[in-house]
């Protein structure tokens, strides 16, 4: 027996296998209810065959897409949209490249009178080197789109002061980084992610710099509600693939967070009591 | 406004002496290291690192797939105009340099015909150049041109004679995104040589454009030296300074460089420091490592068949079909060109060509929606009415 064979064969149906083991765990945005906890971006892919593939792969409802990128007045020729399915996906319309709040709140408008859902990831990155957001910009940006009624996931630097005041402004999510975009460096931010996980009443996705899928595990483990991965995914020899070890990482990372991990110890745990006088 | 201090601080002698000292630990110095100095730079554009080119390939291939994925952006060139009153001895442009052809600029009629032939080819991202020529472009038809391409194109840069802030400020208000412009040489005494009249004769000017180009809102900045003029190695080392310069400057704009080769030049000029196709890999593989975030222009300049072999060496954006004459897409009358072009094939073959190199061709990368301006406004309401 292959078991090897019969996973590369049937990658969607693992995944789905995978994702049945926490139906009871649903990841809960604006109240609307997805099995899965492992985001996709879409930017970056050598092909729409190479992006189909980490999509199935991945078992991902909620994609995203840089506004800037895809031309929605012909998505069937786009190499982006062509490969979306609007009926398994939450197509995630996102302000990537936006250097003000104006610009970001009109990239939004313009994706929902183009037909998509009123959702949208707020991408305030002003300096195209390292794609950093700006946490002035995305909390007026924040403030604008959802007095238009707007869902909004906004991308922020790892600040938990920043995440809190974008929940009380009402948003979806946040989606702290754990490292720049594409670096692939992993939760460099993690102090700071703890405490925004830890504090935080709405859903925590860890968003860039994820670069393997022991990344995403951690994350994970430390109790974020779900992570967005695409470079990692762009990048790999083998999308697909590349792809369902993140998506099994996540949910790992899930069921072991649930499960109560134990403390990590410096030393071995003394046998004989320092105050086993007292008993 | 500084890069002039910066420029003075690097003269050729120093420069040179930089690069003939580097030797082989210097090379190996700089591939092991994250982020490169300037000695890291010099040592890679030195004649010791021409022995290491496989090694600094695969390095600048991961760098650049991770900042920018397996995609190559595409670009056309529209001439707006080949009327020219700067003198420079290597373009078939200048009157001096006794080249044929008809010399006209477009009408906005005229524009509005280039744009719709190259629209239906599927390009979001076009280039309009004229000459160094403000009497026959200026400003005012230069912004009338540039908001008549963004009626077709979702992204729309100039590559056209220096110009002042506000000059930049009133294009960037009518939707231009990137502004490309070209030192040509950063060397003072060869730049005095060979641009003999007119405004481009102001080598401090010209150096300061692009600056001044990015404080007024340009998020695409583009420069390059015109290999040929002088040594390629000191040209890339200062190009190279340029563009980090430009990065710390203008730093919510998206910098770019690049690195044409002379090839054919008017009877007059000689070809001095010719950069063979060796050299040329070497110098971009050095540029990519010291500027991993930068953006590499590839032109149809260059061969068909070397093009595709430099796609995965760090080219980010690629021409495709151009033509360097005013009309030539859709008025098929035989107006002078800039040069000739080596990679005649159509836009829809290289897009063919990056596929097969592994690569997404993409077509569009930026949006209307970014620029707000009364022409937005009615074309969205038109795209909205239509969708309904």
């Amino acid at each position: 027996m292959n078991q090897g064979n019969q996973v590369s064969e049937s990658p969607q149906k693992l995944i789905s296998q995978i994702n049945n083991l926490t139906t009871d765990d649903p990841l809960v945005i604006a109240g609307r209810a997805f099995r899965s906890r492992f985001m996709v971006g879409t930017g970056k892919f050598p092909s729409a065959e190479a992006l189909r593939a980490a999509l199935a792969a991945s078992g991902a409802e909620i994609v995203t897409v840089a506004l800037r990128r895809v031309d929605l007045a012909k998505p069937q020729t786009d190499s982006i949209m062509s490969v979306l399915d609007p009926g398994r996906h939450l197509i995630l319309p996102n302000t990537s490249g936006a250097r003000t709040a104006e610009e970001a709140v009109r990239l939004a408008r313009m994706a929902r009178a183009m037909g998509l859902m009123p959702w949208v990831k707020l991408e305030l990155t002003p300096e195209p080197k390292y794609l950093l957001p700006d946490p002035v910009e995305t909390l007026r940006a924040a403030e604008m789109l959802i007095k238009e009624g707007f869902v909004v996931l906004p991308y922020i630097q790892a600040d938990p002061v920043l995440a809190k005041r974008l929940e009380e402004l009402g948003t979806a999510t946040v989606m702290p980084l754990g490292a720049p975009i594409g670096s692939n460096r992993g939760v460099r931010t993690r102090d700071m992610i703890r405490i925004i996980i830890e504090q935080s009443k709405v859903p925590v996705v860890v968003d860039a710099g994820l670069g393997a899928p022991s990344h995403a595990a951690e994350a994970m483990e430390m109790g974020a509600d779900a992570v967005l991965v695409n470079t990692a995914l762009a990048d790999a020899a083998d999308h697909g693939g590349m792809a369902q070890a993140f998506a099994m990482a996540v949910i790992a990372g899930r069921l072991a967070y649930r499960a109560g991990l134990g403390p990590v110890r410096e030393e071995a745990a003394a046998s004989s009591p320092l105050t086993g006088f007292l008993e | 406004m500084d890069f002039l201090k910066v420029l003075k601080s690097w003269p050729a002698d120093r420069v040179h002496r930089l690069i003939e000292a580097a030797g082989p630990e210097d090379v190996s110095r700089a591939l092991a290291r994250e982020q490169l100095s300037v000695e890291d730079l010099a040592a890679l554009l030195s004649p010791q690192a021409a022995a290491r080119l496989e090694e600094m390939a695969r390095l600048a291939h991961r760098l650049t797939r991770r900042q920018f994925g397996r995609t190559i952006g595409l670009y056309v060139p529209i001439y707006l105009s080949n009327i020219c009153g700067a003198d420079c001895t290597y373009c078939f442009y200048a009157v001096q340099s006794g080249g044929h052809g008809a010399r006209r600029t477009l009408t906005p009629d005229e524009i509005r015909r280039e744009c719709e032939a190259l629209a239906r080819h599927g390009f979001q991202t076009v280039l309009l150049l004229t000459g160094d020529a403000p009497q026959a472009a200026p400003l005012d038809y230069l912004a009338r041109a540039v908001a008549i391409a963004r009626e077709y194109f979702a992204s729309v840069s100039v590559e056209v004679y220096a110009l002042s802030e506000e000059g930049y400020r009133r294009l960037v208000d009518r939707g231009l995104e990137g502004v490309t412009l070209y030192m040509e040489t950063y060397d003072r005494d060869t730049y005095a040589r060979v641009h003999r009249r007119g405004q481009k004769q102001d080598f401090v000017y010209r150096l300061d454009a692009i600056e001044r180009a990015g404080r007024a809102g340009a998020r695409r900045l583009s420069i390059g030296a015109l290999l040929g003029l002088f040594d390629w190695r000191l040209e890339v080392f200062w190009m190279a300074l340029h563009a980090r310069y430009l990065q710390k400057e203008c730093w919510q704009s998206a910098v770019s460089v690049s690195f044409p080769r002379l090839r054919n030049a008017p009877p007059r000029h000689s070809i001095l420091h010719p950069v063979s196709d060796r050299e040329l890999v070497q110098l971009m593989l050095a540029l990519r490592l010291f500027l991993p975030e930068v953006g590499f222009n590839l032109s149809t300049r260059e061969r068909a068949d070397l093009r595709d072999r430099l796609i995965p060496l760090g080219v980010t954006m690629m021409s495709a079909g151009s033509s360097t004459r005013p009309g030539g897409y859709a008025l098929g009358e035989e107006t002078l060109a800039q040069f000739e072009t080596e990679d005649q094939r159509s836009p829809e073959e290289v897009a063919a060509a990056i596929r097969r190199a592994g690569y997404d061709p993409v077509w569009k990368d930026f949006d209307r929606a970014f620029c707000e301006t009364q022409q937005f406004q009615e074309e969205n309401i038109f795209a909205h009415g239509e969708q309904l």
